[in-house]
């Protein structure tokens, strides 16, 4: 087959089929149009203020490597007059996470930012080893995504930043949203599609990368040489989320802009009013101060789930009846340590 | 040439299938047959030939280099979805995917996008 040209610049050979656009494009053209649509995406929803501190949510993976890359390279190119901090979250998995960490080491070298790490064993005290032992490879992805999500933000305090990114991608999304369908979860369903999210009493969370295509930030990675670990979670092969994967994959191989198409179906969602009326409100956590739909924030439910050794009453709002039956909490029990917002954000923060 | 030398790379953890190894380099023949399973020779006729393409090069790597479930590289007769595959450095699709035909010394790579990120 004779060598297309890029259709952007008309000069050198193409090497990618944009999925977004169906375009034939070369490797600068390439590496433009991604970096420029990061920094659109990031303007547009006008995400930061100048002199913000912002941490970076770095597994190794590399999703999170690209973003540390790009966020470096947006900063520099756009004077965005950010502070880019690295922090990556240790679950425990032995195997898996300690050898992406030593990824993470080396962006830290690569990109010359400061990194803080911090695990759940520190927080507490269990690793997800550990739990899945107790658990089982079912319901574990439940655990590590509500451990994670509070891991973040409380490592985000220690570093008293402003922000918080996380290299979530298009697919991703559109697999929260199919994913959210299929399990009813209206709740979620209207928050998902959400490019930043700040609850009363946590850090602002955004993801530039909402509208990257998984393919192209992998190429983009090939391209650029960028070092990243790549192996699947051990415990990932039983999650529900693979479904909706797989799925998506199948979709996006008859008609590539279907992953773009399902994000925005997703954000058109509106909940009927009768239906917002029943959702529970948020409040504070009475155990671990952190933002919670119940009296306890899941993570605290989860954990006094795990010393109790009534682990899997505790994942399931409905499970939970079984879990009080049981009787009162232990007095002496482990706990999360109570949660603070860094000092310079006040609760009641809107996002600008 | 009856025979086409490539140099194959795996990334993005497929490597693992493939004895843990990212680059390999495959001998395969020039010409393969066209209907992808072995002609009647009862009948005396040679079965038609085509040039070895992409959509070949795959379930020749699948049966003969691949160490383990198949069923994470391959997926009704091409590359699962989600991996992704380069020829020369290119996207396989602006080459025509599976039915690009192979020449001698050409670089194939597959990389899984199926991980963390």
């Amino acid at each position: 087959m004779p060598a297309r040209t890029c259709a952007l610049c008309n000069d050198a050979r193409a090497i990618l089929k944009r999925p977004k656009t169906g375009q034939q494009i070369c490797k600068e053209c390439f590496f433009y149009v991604f970096e420029t649509e990061v920094h659109n995406t990031i303007t547009e929803a006008r995400l930061f203020n100048r002199g913000d501190r912002v941490a970076i949510g770095a597994s190794g993976g590399k999703d999170s490597t690209v973003l540390a890359h790009v966020m470096k390279t947006l900063n520099e190119r756009y004077d965005y007059g950010l502070e880019l901090f690295l922090l990556s979250i240790d679950e425990g998995i032995t195997g898996y996470r300690d050898d992406s960490l030593e990824t993470v080491k080396r962006n830290q070298q690569q990109y010359d930012m400061p990194l803080r790490i911090l695990s759940y064993e520190e927080l507490y005290g269990w690793t997800m080893d550990a739990i899945v032992s107790q658990v089982g490879k079912k319901n574990n992805c439940t655990f590590c995504g509500v451990f994670r999500r509070q891991a973040l933000d409380r490592g985000a305090a220690i570093l008293n930043v402003d922000h918080i990114v996380t290299g979530h991608n298009a697919d991703d999304i559109a697999e929260t949203v199919l994913m959210n369908i299929m399990r009813g979860d209206i709740a979620r369903l209207g928050r998902c599609t959400s490019i930043c999210t700040q609850g009363e009493d946590t850090i602002k969370r955004s993801k530039p990368f909402k509208y990257a295509y998984e393919k192209e930030i992998v190429m983009y990675a090939y391209f650029k040489k960028l070092d990243y670990f790549s192996t699947e979670c051990i415990y990932s092969p039983d999650a529900y989320r693979g479904h909706a994967r797989g799925f998506l994959k199948d979709l996006e191989a008859a008609r590539p802009s279907a992953i773009i198409d399902i994000i925005h179906s997703g954000e058109a969602f509106e909940i009927k009013e009768d239906v917002k009326a029943t959702q529970k409100i948020q409040q504070t956590c009475k155990r671990c101060g952190y933002m919670s739909s119940n009296e306890l924030c899941k993570a605290c439910t989860l954990l006094e789930g795990l010393e109790r050794g009534l682990a899997s009453a505790a994942v399931t709002d409905r499970a939970r009846k079984k879990f009080d039956a049981e009787g009162p909490t232990p007095g002496n029990m482990r706990q999360i340590p109570r949660f603070t917002l860094p000092a310079h954000i006040h609760p009641s923060h809107s996002a600008s | 040439m009856s025979t086409i030398s490539l140099k194959i790379e795996f990334g993005g953890g497929l490597e693992l299938l493939f004895s843990n190894q990212r680059s390999h380099r495959v001998t395969i023949p020039a010409l393969v047959p066209a209907s992808g399973s072995s002609g009647d020779s009862s009948s005396g006729e040679e079965a038609a030939k085509k040039p070895a393409d992409l959509s070949y090069l795959i379930s020749w790597l699948k049966d003969h280099l691949l160490k383990e479930r198949a069923e994470l590289f391959v997926e009704n007769g091409t590359v699962r979805p989600g991996i992704l595959v380069l020829v020369n450095d290119a996207d396989w699709e602006l080459e025509g995917e599976g039915d690009y035909q192979l020449k001698d010394g050409d670089e194939i790579v597959f990389i899984s996008t199926l991980h963390g990120g």
